[in-house]
C-alpha cells in the first residue's frame, strides 16, 4: 500500500464503478450489490438509507475495506483497494478510515482513554503522545473529566462520543458510520449528529453514514438510496442545520 | 507493541481473576510438584553424601556373595568368609589403616525386668577404628578377651538409654538372648543413618564371643577396611579383588563370588533410586502440564469466542491478523507463565518445608526452577497457538455483527 498515493484523477476519494457482490455460489447464490456505481468526494457528507437486505451495508463494509467487491473497481484515494490482501486492507483501515458502530463497540472494563488510544497502539505512536492525542480527541467530543471512567460507567451517548473520539484520533479521511444514532435517544441523537457535522465542517472529514432516519440523513448533504442491490436514487441533503 | 500486548493481557487476567487462577491451577500443581520433588531428592541425597563422609568415605566392605545386581541377577551359591580372610587381607594389602572382621545377630537385649531388641555386632577394636567411632567412656575390649572370646560388650547409646535410663551401665551384666556378657564400654552417639536407621542401636561384642556363644559358628560375615589418608580405594579395592580371586581359587574369565563394596557405590545405588522416583515424577508432571496446557487452550477458546467483538472491533480500526495472533499468544503465554512463576514459588515454599521436616538440607536448584519456567512457559505457545490463531483469522464483519 501506498500511503502517498495520487488522489484520483477527478478528485474523488471514493470511487465504486460496477461493483458487485455475490454471497454463495449456484442457484442459491445471493446478489447483494448489482453493478454499483458512487463517487464520493473529499470533504462530503454522504448518507446511505434503503431497507434491509437493499445492499447498503454490504457496500458500506466495501466502502470500510473490511470486505473485498466479487467484481467491479474500487478506487480509494486512486488505489485498487479491491486487489489489497487483507492486511494491505488493515493497513489501509489504521491509517485513512474511522469507524463508529451502532453498538459503540468499545472495550469493556478499559477506560474511555484506553480506548481512544486503541488505534494509536496499532499505529505505534510512543505512550506520552498516545495519551495527549487520546485526551485531545476526548476534549473535542466534550467528555473532559470522564477519561478513567469506563464504557459501564458511561451513558449511551457518551459511549458513543468515546467511540466518535476514537475514530478521530488517527485524523481519518474518511468517517464510516453505521447507524451511530440507532441506540440513542432523539436528543442524544441530535448531539451526536452534530457533532458530526462540526467534524465535517470544521476538519474537512469526509463522512459516510448509513441511517435508517430520514431526520438525521437530513444531516448530511447527500442522501444515496439502496434499493435491492443498486442504488435507487439520490438526492440532496438538507445540509448543516443551525 | 509487544509491551502493550503484555500489558493487555495481563489486563485481561486480572479481569478474570478467579477464571484465570483456576485455568493455571494444573500448572501451578504439576511445576509445584516438580520443584518440591527435585529439591528434596536434592537435599537428600546431599544428605546421604554429608552422612558417608561422616562415616568415612574411605571405607570399604568386603562380603561374600555377589554385590547390586538388581532384578534378573544370578545369585552364585558362595563360600563364607573365615577370620583367615581378614588376616590375608591384614597381612598382604598395602595401604590399609584397620581391617575388621566382623559379624551380625539380632538379639534381645536383657537386664531385670527391661527388654530391648537391638543389633549385635561381633568384631574388633578395628571395627572403632574403621567406622572412626569414639568411645563415650569405659574402655576397647583387651587383646585377651578379644582372644579368649571374653562375654564382654560395648553398648550403643540407645541400648544404654533404654536399658539403664540415666544409670551408668559400667561393669553391669546384661544377657544378649542367652548370653550373659559385662558391659565395659558405652559409644559416642552416631544418630541415624542414611538410610534410617538408628546407628547407636547396637551392641559391640568380641567376634570370637559372637561365633560361639549366639552364632554358633567360625564364619565372618563382612570384612570392613578402611584406607590411609592418600591411598585411592578404588585402588584398594582392586588389590583386594585379586587377592580374593586367588584365595578363593576362581579361575579367569568366571564372576567373583564376593563383592567390594565402597561408599561410592553405596550412594550412586541411592542416586540412581533417587533418578528412576524423579523421572516417574517428571513424568508425573508432564501429564500435568499436558491437563494444564489442554486447560489454557480451553479458557482461551473461551475468551476468543467471548471477545469476539473486541477482535472485530480492533481488527476493524486496522489491526492485522499476526497483531491478534500475537495479542491471544501473549495472553496465553503470560497465564502459564504465571502458573509457572506460582508453582516455583509454591514448589520451592513446599520443599524448604519437607526438608525442615525431614531434617534433610534445603538445596536449591536453578537449573530445574529455569527449566520449570521455560516449559510453562512454551506450554502457553503451544497450548494458546490455536486459539490466537482462530481468533486472528476471523472475518471483522462477522465479529462485529457477533451478538
Amino acid at each position: 500500500m501506498n500511503d502517498h498515493a495520487p488522489e484520483s484523477i477527478n478528485g474523488s476519494l471514493i470511487r465504486l464503478e460496477g461493483i458487485t457482490k455475490v454471497y454463495g455460489s449456484g442457484p442459491a447464490a445471493v446478489h447483494a450489490l448489482k453493478g454499483v456505481d458512487l463517487k464520493i468526494d473529499k470533504g462530503e457528507f454522504v448518507a446511505v438509507m434503503g431497507p434491509s437486505g437493499s445492499g447498503k451495508s454490504t457496500c458500506m463494509n466495501i466502502l470500510g475495506c473490511l470486505d473485498t467487491p466479487t467484481a467491479g473497481a474500487y478506487r480509494f484515494k486512486g488505489v485498487d483497494a479491491g486487489a489489497l490482501s487483507r492486511d494491505q486492507r488493515a493497513l489501509l483501515r489504521r491509517n485513512f478510515l474511522g469507524f463508529v458502530f451502532q453498538g459503540f463497540n468499545l472495550l469493556s472494563r478499559t477506560s474511555a482513554l484506553e480506548n481512544v488510544e486503541l488505534p494509536l497502539i496499532y499505529r505505534g505512536v510512543p505512550a506520552r503522545e498516545r495519551h495527549a492525542m487520546a485526551r485531545d480527541a476526548l476534549h473535542t467530543v466534550g467528555l473532559t473529566g470522564w477519561e478513567l471512567h469506563t464504557p459501564a460507567e458511561l451513558s449511551g451517548g457518551q459511549q458513543q462520543r468515546v467511540a466518535i473520539a476514537r475514530a478521530m484520533v488517527i485524523e481519518p479521511e474518511v468517517l464510516m458510520a453505521d447507524e451511530p444514532t440507532g441506540n440513542l435517544d432523539s436528543t442524544r441523537s441530535r448531539e451526536i449528529m452534530e457533532l458530526l457535522c462540526s467534524f465535517n465542517r470544521d476538519r474537512g472529514v469526509t463522512i459516510v453514514m448509513v441511517t435508517h432516519d430520514a431526520g438525521m440523513a437530513g444531516y448530511a448533504g447527500r442522501i444515496i438510496r439502496f434499493l435491492d442491490g443498486l442504488i435507487d436514487s439520490e438526492e440532496p441533503g438538507g445540509g448543516y442545520r443551525p | 507493541m509487544i509491551w502493550e500486548t503484555f500489558v493487555l493481557a495481563l489486563r485481561a487476567i486480572r479481569r478474570n481473576v478467579l477464571r484465570s487462577f483456576l485455568t493455571i491451577l494444573g500448572i501451578v500443581i504439576g511445576v509445584a510438584a516438580v520443584i518440591t520433588m527435585v529439591t528434596l531428592g536434592d537435599g537428600a541425597t546431599e544428605q546421604v553424601r554429608a552422612d558417608i563422609s561422616s562415616l568415612g568415605s574411605n571405607m570399604l566392605q568386603v562380603r561374600p556373595g555377589q554385590g547390586f545386581r538388581g532384578p534378573g541377577g544370578v545369585r552364585i551359591p558362595s563360600e563364607r568368609f573365615k577370620i583367615s580372610d581378614a588376616q590375608a587381607i591384614e597381612r598382604e594389602i598395602a595401604g590399609l589403616q584397620a581391617v575388621a572382621p566382623t559379624a551380625n545377630r539380632s538379639a534381645q537385649a536383657i537386664i531385670g525386668n527391661r527388654n530391648w531388641p537391638t543389633s549385635v555386632m561381633g568384631s574388633t577394636n578395628d571395627y572403632l577404628r574403621v567406622r572412626d567411632w569414639p568411645l563415650e567412656h569405659g574402655r576397647v575390649f583387651t587383646e585377651g578377651e578379644l582372644h579368649s572370646g571374653r562375654a564382654v560388650c560395648i553398648l550403643g547409646t540407645t541400648v544404654v538409654k533404654e536399658l539403664f535410663g540415666d544409670q551408668d551401665p559400667l561393669g553391669a551384666f546384661i544377657r544378649l538372648d542367652r548370653l550373659s556378657c559385662q558391659v565395659v564400654g558405652v559409644l559416642s552417639s552416631k544418630g541415624q543413618s542414611s538410610f534410617g536407621q538408628d546407628q547407636d542401636n547396637m551392641v559391640l561384642v568380641p567376634l570370637r564371643a559372637l561365633q560361639r556363644r549366639i552364632a554358633g559358628n567360625t564364619d565372618v560375615e563382612a570384612v570392613m577396611v578402611s584406607a590411609m589418608d592418600g591411598v585411592s580405594t578404588e585402588a584398594l579395592r582392586e588389590d583386594i579383588e585379586r587377592l580374593m580371586r586367588e584365595r578363593r581359587r576362581i579361575a579367569q574369565g568366571r564372576d567373583d563370588d564376593f563383592h567390594v563394596r565402597d561408599m561410592e557405590e553405596i550412594v550412586s545405588a541411592l542416586t540412581s533410586t533417587t533418578r528412576v522416583l524423579t523421572a516417574l515424577l517428571g513424568a508425573v508432571a508432564a501429564v500435568s502440564l499436558l491437563v494444564g496446557g489442554i486447560g489454557i487452550m480451553n479458557i482461551m477458546l473461551v475468551s476468543v469466542t467471548e471477545r469476539t467483538r473486541e477482535i472485530g472491533t480492533r481488527l476493524a480500526i486496522g489491526a492485522r491478523e499476526k497483531e491478534v495472533l500475537m495479542q491471544f499468544l501473549i495472553e496465553a503465554v503470560v497465564l502459564s507463565s504465571l502458573g509457572g512463576i506460582f508453582g516455583i514459588a509454591l514448589g520451592l515454599g513446599a520443599a524448604a518445608l519437607g526438608a525442615h521436616l525431614l531434617g534433610v538440607p534445603f538445596v536449591f536448584n536453578p537449573g530445574i526452577v529455569v527449566l520449570a519456567f521455560v516449559f510453562s512457559a512454551s506450554v502457553g505457545v503451544v497450548f494458546g497457538f490455536f486459539p490466537a490463531r482462530q481468533a486472528a483469522r476471523m472475518d471483522p464483519i462477522e465479529a462485529l455483527r457477533h451478538e
